[in-house]
């Protein structure tokens, strides 16, 4: 995966190179000192106020403290526990977890390691959507040379510490990435998502307490041990510390992936990282974190990217997948593409999501097509509204953001198409 | 019986990894699916036994994930990715002209049953626009001469 430009930090420093991702070239580069230190030095409560103060929240969309996530495990070792290591990668536009797949195998499982010492787990689930076939089999690899080696299995580095690492391949379904739908997966169920409470802590994977992490989110965790809190407080903002990988895609000379700390602004990755539009075209908005992430205007493009600066905005940073759209799109069309990717991924548990996602889609077809009305504006208002925050998980949240931010901020397009009866922007890419 | 003793060994050592057997049951829909092109209703029934559940909680697993089918398919399985990223560079396009070489549409096998063409959703590859998954490889950065080589390429 080095087809395209990428800016780099700590968590894609060698990512360049191929020997990064076997044992050896791993640890020539530091590799696993950092969860040997961890097991060796430092006790798992020690471990989690670490990552605590460090202020590293999960990079897998929802931005919640890791430290705290993991003190949410119950101490004492009367029954199992498990991690889950989230890879199941699907939010459209999001791509970084499959370069620290495979190109730092060693770097997540390192993190997993120290995840696993400080929750007192003694198995990790990695789940892997299906479609990641190869990057499946590099961690497969990097898995197989680490119990060769002693890092894992009945004594991991020779601590008497066990830990198991399985990886678990999905099957295509979106869904899955929803830590809970994720555990109904794996258990070879379908991926729909549990109510809440109870948490995974108390109730996780096979019933029993278990902690769900995305693969970036562990990829930090070595870096923190090895360097210090203090050190990852150095990157990012006060309140979201450290780097992320932006994932940039759409209308742009150079897209690809961009390791900056958080904070960095929205037009910098655009215009500077990602060398702006193509010649002679000018940026109409930005999704910023993903699909489920209302968009931005070409206006509102100033905002650094943190939660706490996007939320005023109205959007979120989600997985920082940045997708960009030229002053050639139709934003109906890009509505139409959205609203049919949520209606098809729908587990069709809550009616508000089955039967709202459907009728976002058919109305923004119908108003991509010319037949629409101005009432028809209101109605997808008043169905995204009725999505929100009624269902068991956040997915209904995701199908109606971005709709409501579609007519937040491109209104005159759903209009222009009504008024003329048909699609004004024949340049506009094709559906 | 449509689970071979290899296969079926290759489920059990599966089904050790996880604390409840059913954890295993992906991973077998898979090999099966690889296997036959399709799961089909004898390998649901020899699935519910090997697992000790029921069919339907067999067969309600396939038809929730994409990556299952009850239909057979073709010996390639191609699906270029439709989703917004790719869409906004030109794959929509690329899916039109493949349906056009092969003569059939999207969802639809060859006659020969050499290809099974579709779109997918978003597969992690948005900034190497269009692209599409061969079975189990990826094929970025496409254009339409490319492509078609691919599929032609294709036994």
């Amino acid at each position: 995966m080095q087809k395209a430009p990428y800016v780099t930090s700590y968590l894609t420093e060698h990512t360049g190179d191929d020997a990064f991702a076997t044992l050896d070239g791993y640890r020539a580069r530091g590799g696993w000192e950092a969860a040997r230190r961890a097991l060796t030095e430092m006790s798992p409560d020690q471990v989690i106020e670490l990552v605590k103060s460090s202020g590293l929240q999960g990079r897998g969309g929802a931005g919640f403290s890791t430290g705290l996530k993991w003190s949410f495990m119950p101490k004492g070792a009367d029954k199992p526990k498990y991690l889950v290591c989230n890879a199941d990668e699907s939010e459209p536009g999001s791509f970084k977890d499959r370069l620290l797949l495979e190109r730092a195998p060693h770097q997540i499982l390192e993190g997993i390691l120290i995840g696993a010492w400080a929750t007192g787990a003694e198995k990790t689930f990695v789940y892997v959507r299906g479609e990641y076939a190869y990057p499946a089999a590099v961690l497969q690899r990097a898995i197989d040379e680490c119990y060769q080696a002693g890092i894992l299995g009945p004594s991991c580095l020779g601590t008497g510490f066990r830990h198991d690492v399985v990886i678990t391949r999905g099957a295509g379904a979106y869904i899955c990435g929803e830590e809970t739908g994720l555990l109904e997966s794996l258990e070879g169920k379908k991926g729909q998502p549990r109510k809440k409470p109870p948490f995974p802590a108390q109730f996780g994977a096979f019933g029993m307490p278990t902690t769900v992490n995305n693969v970036e989110t562990f990829s930090h965790v070595p870096h923190i041990v090895r360097k210090g809190a203090e050190w990852f407080r150095g990157f990012g903002t006060e309140k979201s510390p450290g780097t992320t990988i932006f994932g940039v895609s759409g209308h742009v000379r150079r897209p690809g992936l961009y390791e900056l700390p958080l904070g960095t602004r929205l037009d910098e990755i655009v215009f500077q990282h990602a060398g702006g539009p193509p010649e002679g075209r000018k940026v109409k908005g930005v999704i910023p974190g993903g699909m489920s992430m209302p968009i931005l205007p070409a206006s509102q493009l100033d905002v650094p990217m943190a939660n706490e600066f996007l939320r005023e905005r109205k959007t979120m940073l989600g997985t920082g997948g940045v997708m960009v759209m030229d002053d050639t799109t139709c934003m109906v069309r890009v509505g139409c593409v959205i609203t049919y990717f949520f209606r098809d991924e729908s587990c069709g548990q809550c009616t508000q999501c089955r039967e709202g996602t459907g009728w976002l889609h058919k109305l923004m077809q119908r108003i991509e097509r010319g037949a629409g009305t101005l009432e028809d504006l209101e109605l997808m208002l008043d169905v995204a509204g009725k999505m929100e925050g009624q269902t068991i998980c956040a997915f209904a949240d995701a199908a109606a953001w971005p709709v409501q931010g579609l007519l937040r901020h491109f209104r005159e397009d759903f209009e222009a198409h009504v008024k003329h009866g048909k699609c004004p922007f024949p340049e506009s890419f094709e559906l | 019986m449509v689970i071979s003793a290899e296969l079926r060994a290759r489920i059990d050592a599966e089904i050790a990894k996880y604390p409840q057997k059913r954890g295993a049951l992906l991973a077998a829909l898979h090999w099966v699916q690889r296997e036959q092109k399709c799961i089909p209703a004898e390998a649901v029934q020899e699935l519910a036994e090997i697992f000790e559940i029921r069919p339907i909680e067999v067969l309600e697993v396939v038809t929730f994930y994409n990556m299952f089918s009850t239909e057979k398919q073709g010996r390639h399985e191609v699906r270029v990715c439709t989703n917004l990223p790719c869409s906004l560079r030109g794959a929509r396009q690329l899916l039109k002209e493949l349906e056009q070489h092969l003569g059939i549409e999207a969802g639809e096998t060859t006659p020969d049953g050499r290809i099974t063409l579709g779109h997918e959703e978003c597969l992690g590859a948005c900034a190497w626009a269009p692209m599409m998954r061969v079975d189990e490889t990826y094929h970025e950065n496409l254009d339409v001469e490319q492509a078609r080589r691919i599929l032609d390429a294709l036994e």
